[in-house]
């Protein structure tokens, strides 16, 4: 009993502190963020399912080239937060969403935007690996064909390139035509990113992707993140908060429906401002 | 003392009792269940001994007779297979098209709601009741005569609702995670739909289509109701003609006055029994087939 | 390939609308508008039984008083007698009889199946219901004629040759699927932990099946029987097979009777001329027989949706 303790104390991340050296070189400090163009600039939204308002005036800038992790407990609004950013809520019935949401300065929610523009634009990956019971293949090529792709030699281009950016390429090319229900839980989540990336975003979402998965398919995702944010504005939204130390640059802090603290990842996790922050990150609630 | 001895031996005698009474209780429950089966094997058996003679291919390539010896079934199963093929072709993309209305377009409204009890009841209408529309509306406003056409029509309302509802059922079980998969990748409802949700979907669909065929090849009441004739001479060869169907050929035969018709009927029953069996046995392949195949 | 070079090759996209686009919303409307059509039929089909029900009958009752129809006691369209007793009579009966061949039948057999089968036998049991079920109409029509009819004349010596026992038997098993499906379904989702609660005060299998499994289940069980009576009524060609086709007044199951489904099939099985009050007669009876089955049903439905709620 008392061992187990030792050891949450252990792992909490304020006693590890930050990881690795090799980590730190990469994420970007505070002026990289302020200087990167805000990709997703998002003013008081707010976010009703029903009566329930579950998101009070959010206001968030999203940085390019950046990852930026979305913490809090469960039901606090992040992930609310995040589909409202590809406007995955459309589907729900009866939500409705207030505010302005900018993508590189356009409002996604504006009258002349296509949603389903939108969404190539901002891929999506979810917390439950979720192919389709087809093959690797054509779970990665779905996304150009729906968009009208039709030649076969291109499909195979954008196939490969997307596995050999989710690092997957090695481990599939000589059985692309087998069933994507036939891979591991982690090779399946990284089939997700690649079909993500198929459909070339701007921008990735990822809600908990590697909340199902096991330690090394973890690591594997977060080296992922890394290599990917060369390229892509990255939002996860994690439950593990050395996740979000370990890969992001700027992490916001959501509470019962309330955007509590945002900014740079070290500065949140070593120095947050807001009582609740400190509170949920060394472990006292959540 | 003695009293104690005497209330343990009433109580080990009561729980005696008691178990002796649940023993019986699913004694009954079984034979309940047994006499289920025990009479219907009876029954289906009496048919095959009747029936048996008349089994071979005269009897599937002749023409009607006055004589149970040389009459055969083969118009009535023209004419039966022309129905289901018509009604299939009516029936399917209709059906399919509704629940996929009412599953993955629709919202949550009243009208919604009124459709679906709407479907649940007319699941429950009579066929005869159909027959009546069908002579009602088929027959007469549209005037199409007693033609396959309007027997195909009036069967095609009458399976409507299975179609429906076993696809709309299979459509449920199709994961939420793949529309969502298909939503964010860029696709548009239809092509979510299209491409992902009917295909995952289509071994229930698929058993839902043949339960409807079985019940239109069987069905005679809403035939014998909009009029199709009792007698054919020859095999139908277009939509417009008079037609009859095998359910009919037993129907007259099992009243013919001689009784060397009611052998023939069982033949005849033995015949659509078979058809009906398989195509049971095929839906119960596709489940298991691409029922297993597809793990989510 | 590297990695490295992971550049799009797309100039980056607009996501305004523009014309291509506006054609993809067309197609998009146009398939949902085509759905919409498709689930709409189902409606035009009830409102097509209505309406034509309500015209033909209203026409029907124009030259015939209603009074007449719901209580005269003579059904002879021939003669001009219309009164339905003698055909709502006819039904009752069957149905009367059917229910009393399936209820107890179906009920026993889902509770063995319920409570008391192995897997194996639920497993073999049920499909062979299904196959039951997929029994058409006439097959038992012909089974009721010149099967059981002869049995019953053996016992009955004056028995009619068709009569209504022998549709009531035949009946009987049709609806048994109904019951016996329904009924296993409502008795299966009763919560485990009603049983287990039972079974922990030393109760036999009986006194937790009788006393509590049965009562929670009740409401699902008589929705069931709600069903099955609603199709022993509109039970065609069984009926006109082997109920022999006399509409008249009688409690005696040994008689020939005439049920209103087998006088629709009479009058439409022979030549009859259209427009006439005769003709007129079937769409009257057919109303009476589609009121009276969309009533229970509704009620059923109304039962078992209340009965899912409680249990999900």
């Amino acid at each position: 009993m008392s061992r187990w303790s030792e050891n949450t104390v252990e792992d909490s991340p304020v006693a590890v502190g930050r990881p690795t050296a090799s980590t730190e070189k990469i994420l970007r400090s505070a002026s990289e963020l302020a200087g990167s163009p805000k990709k997703f600039a998002t003013t008081n939204v707010n976010f009703w399912y029903g009566t329930h308002h579950a998101l009070h005036d959010i206001t968030l800038h999203v940085p390019e080239n950046c990852v930026t992790a979305l913490i809090g407990p469960s039901g606090c609004g992040k992930s609310t937060y995040l589909r409202c950013l590809n406007r995955m809520n459309d589907m729900i019935e009866q939500t409705r969403v207030e505010g302005q949401i900018l993508l590189d300065g356009l409002d996604i929610r504006g009258p002349k935007v296509d949603v389903v523009d939108l969404r190539k634009r901002v891929g999506m990956v979810f917390q439950k690996s979720n192919p389709f019971p087809k093959s690797i293949f054509e779970n990665i090529a779905y996304g150009p064909r729906v968009a009208g792709l039709k030649s076969r030699d291109r499909l195979e281009q954008i196939v490969e390139r997307s596995l050999v950016q989710a690092a997957l390429w090695d481990e599939v090319k000589d059985r692309l035509n087998d069933s994507a229900l036939a891979l591991s839980g982690g090779q399946q989540q990284r089939l997700c990113i690649a079909r993500a990336l198929a459909t070339d975003p701007d921008v990735l979402l990822m809600d908990e992707p590697a909340s199902a998965l096991d330690p090394t398919s973890t690591l594997r995702i977060e080296d992922l993140i890394f290599e990917l944010k060369e390229n892509y504005t990255i939002v996860i939204v994690t439950h593990n908060m050395q996740q979000a130390a370990r890969v992001s640059d700027q992490t916001a802090f959501f509470y019962e429906g309330h955007l509590i603290e945002a900014g740079v990842t070290n500065e949140v996790f070593t120095n947050p401002s807001k009582q609740e922050t400190e509170d949920y990150i060394t472990g006292r609630f959540g | 003392m003695t009293n104690l001895a005497a209330e343990q031996e009433l109580m080990a005698r009561y729980r005696q009792r008691k178990r002796l009474l649940s023993k019986l209780f699913g004694a009954v429950c079984l034979m309940a269940m047994i006499s289920c089966v025990a009479i219907l094997a009876f029954l289906l058996i009496s048919v095959l001994w009747r029936g048996f003679d008349y089994l071979g291919w005269d009897l599937i390539r002749n023409l009607p007779s006055r004589s149970a010896a040389k009459a055969g079934i083969w118009v009535y199963l023209i004419g039966s297979l022309w129905l289901i093929g018509l009604t299939t072709l009516f029936a399917v993309p209709l059906g399919v098209g509704a629940a996929l209305y009412l599953e993955e377009y629709a919202a949550e409204s009243r009208w919604k709601r009124i459709v679906q009890l709407n479907i649940a009841n007319l699941a429950g209408v009579p066929s005869i009741v159909y027959g009546l529309l069908g002579l009602g509306i088929f027959v007469y406003i549209l005037n199409l005569g007693q033609s396959i056409l309007a027997g195909a029509l009036t069967l095609t309302l009458v399976v409507l609702p299975i179609v429906i509802l076993a696809s709309q059922e299979a459509l449920r079980a199709v994961p939420g995670s793949i529309r969502q998969a298909s939503y964010a990748l860029g696709a548009t409802r239809w092509q979510t739909t299209w491409r992902q949700v009917l295909p995952a979907a289509m071994p229930g669909i698929m058993t839902g289509v043949i339960l409807a065929v079985s019940r239109a090849l069987g069905e005679a009441a809403p035939l014998v109701a909009m009029g199709a004739v009792q007698y054919v001479d020859r095999a139908p060869t277009s939509v417009w003609d008079t037609f009859s169907a095998l359910p009919l050929a037993i129907f007259y035969w099992a009243m013919h006055s001689k009784p060397e018709f009611h052998d023939l009927a069982a033949a005849a029953i033995i015949v659509l029994l078979v058809v009906l069996i398989s195509l049971n046995m095929v839906a119960a392949f596709v489940r298991y087939r691409f029922g297993k195949k597809v793990r989510w | 390939m590297s990695t490295t070079n992971i550049a799009s090759d797309n100039p980056r996209r607009s996501l305004v609308v523009d014309a291509a686009r506006l054609r993809r919303y067309r197609i998009e409307g146009m398939v949902r508008y085509v759905l919409m059509v498709c689930a709409g039929v189902s409606v035009l089909t009830t409102v097509g039984i209505v309406v034509l029900l309500l015209f033909e009958s209203l026409q029907f009752f124009g030259t015939v008083s209603i009074v007449e129809f719901v209580t005269g006691t003579q059904w002879a369209p021939q003669n001009q007698q219309y009164g339905i007793l003698p055909l709502l009579c006819g039904t009752l009966l069957v149905t009367a009889g059917a229910a009393l061949v399936a209820i107890p039948l179906g009920l026993g057999t889902a509770i063995y199946l319920s409570e008391y089968a192995t897997p194996w036998i639920r497993e073999t049991v049920k499909p062979a219901l299904e196959i039951l079920a997929g029994v058409p109409s006439v097959v038992f029509g012909y089974l009721a004629l010149i099967v059981i009819s002869p049995i019953i004349r053996d016992w009955v010596p004056n028995a009619d040759p068709a009569n209504a026992a022998c549709a009531a038997i035949v009946v009987g098993f049709m609806i048994l699927p109904t019951v016996i499906s329904l009924s296993e379904d409502v008795l299966r989702s009763v919560p485990r932990s009603l049983r287990e609660a039972g079974y922990a005060l030393g109760a036999t299998k009986f006194d937790v099946t009788v006393k509590v499994i049965v009562p929670a289940a009740m409401s699902g069980i008589v929705a069931s029987f709600l069903l099955a009576i609603s199709r022993a009524i509109g039970e065609t060609m069984a009926v006109t097979l082997a109920a022999g086709g006399t509409p008249r007044i009688t409690a005696n199951p040994f008689e020939s009777i005439q049920t209103m489904t087998a006088y629709i099939v009479e009058k439409t099985g022979g030549e009859n001329a259209h427009g006439t009050p005769e003709y007129r007669t079937i769409f009257a009876v057919g109303l009476t027989l589609f009121v009276s089955t969309m009533l229970l049903n509704l009620a059923a439905q109304a039962i078992l949706s209340r009965v899912r709620e409680k249990y999900e």
